[in-house]
């Protein structure tokens, strides 16, 4: 069996979702481009389940938060186990709107991969089975990956230099 | 002459057939030379406390030859690696499991400040939750480090009344922890 190339990739795509897909870019070669919430789930379980190209594993799935912009992306990247070959998608979100549908339905993986993104960026995932934190402790009360969390507390003293005598 | 070292007898009044001494240095004699502790190890000081138990740095030569991974008879908790908040609870469990008399070290730098890991998931030193009697500095330290507050853990024991866990400062300390 031939690996699919990107460009197959994407015209199989386009066929299908034609405008609901957009952002198409190839950064290092990886194929990477975004849809709607609305249509994730479609997109995703026509991406693993489309026997030309077979994305039936889900490597990874996170966020990323850019304040700049108020929004918060989930980042899904999907592998190929028959021809080796990988695809990463995006889904733009408002920070103070951050809820997608769950990707459990199609992955039991995704379970616990959306426990953690929920538990880091805080992003709600629609009809998860057990929306819970998975890493932080339950009464931390913020989702500490937010960029608006300084890195360090700037009021602190005891780190100076010259206590350590440097 | 032999080489062996014996543990000089605490002062006391001598005569033939008998030595009357305090009986609170008695216990501290025995007590500073039996300790078992409990290895609280969570990261890489635990790796190092490992090298202080084998046979290069034998640390039962001190008799804290039976490692204690029970509260049960432990008497010193030694607390060796990063506690992240979300281990803080079963920390401090531990602790109250222990039986006074206890003592506790707090090995490196992350049990004893937080370390390098100034972050929102991390205990910033053990002693926000319990009491700390002494600290080891290093990132990790060595096993040399260990002995040596080990050895400064020794002193305390041994000089240690026989009224202090019962007097109003030790009382008021262990309630500023939440300790009744």
């Amino acid at each position: 069996m031939a690996k699919a190339t990107n460009t197959e990739i994407i015209d199989l795509l386009g066929e299908k979702f034609g405008e609901q897909l957009f952002d198409v870019t190839e950064p290092y070669g990886l194929l990477t481009f975004s849809t709607t919430k609305d249509k994730v789930i479609n997109v995703l379980s026509f991406l693993k389940e489309n026997g030309k190209i077979n994305f039936n594993f889900l490597t990874d799935l996170t966020a990323v938060h850019y304040p700049e912009k108020n929004q918060i992306a989930v980042v899904y990247h999907l592998h190929s186990m028959v021809s080796g070959i990988r695809v990463r998608l995006k889904v733009f979100l408002h920070e103070n709107d951050a809820a997608i549908p769950t990707a459990s339905t199609l992955w039991n993986a995704a379970n616990w991969m959306e426990r953690e993104t929920y538990d880091f960026f805080g992003v709600k995932f629609e009809g998860h089975p057990d929306l819970r934190r998975i890493l932080n402790m339950d009464d931390l009360g913020v989702h500490p990956m937010l960029k608006q969390y300084p890195l360090e507390d700037p009021n602190r003293v005891d780190k100076k230099d010259e206590y350590f005598g440097r | 002459m032999s080489e062996i070292n014996i543990v000089d007898a605490p002062p006391g009044i001598e005569g033939s057939g008998f030595f009357a001494t305090s009986l609170d240095k008695v216990i501290g004699l025995a007590r500073s030379h039996s300790l078992w502790p409990l290895p609280f190890a969570t990261s890489c000081c635990g790796i190092e406390f490992m090298a202080t138990m084998g046979s290069h740095y034998d640390f039962g030569r001190f008799g804290a030859e039976r490692l204690s991974f029970s509260p049960r008879q432990a008497d010193l908790l030694m607390v060796m690696g990063t506690i992240a908040k979300k281990m803080g609870p079963v920390l401090k469990q531990v602790y109250l499991q222990m039986a006074e008399p206890r003592w506790v070290i707090a090995v490196g730098a992350c049990a004893s400040s937080g370390g390098i890991f100034d972050t929102y998931s991390v205990l910033q030193g053990i002693d926000e939750i319990i009491p700390v009697d002494v600290y080891v500095p290093g990132c990790p330290p060595r096993p040399e480090a260990i002995l040596d507050g080990f050895g400064k853990i020794q002193e305390l024991v041994k000089n240690e009344s026989g009224r202090r866990r019962y007097s109003d400062q030790y009382k008021q300390m262990l309630a500023s922890y939440g300790i009744e």
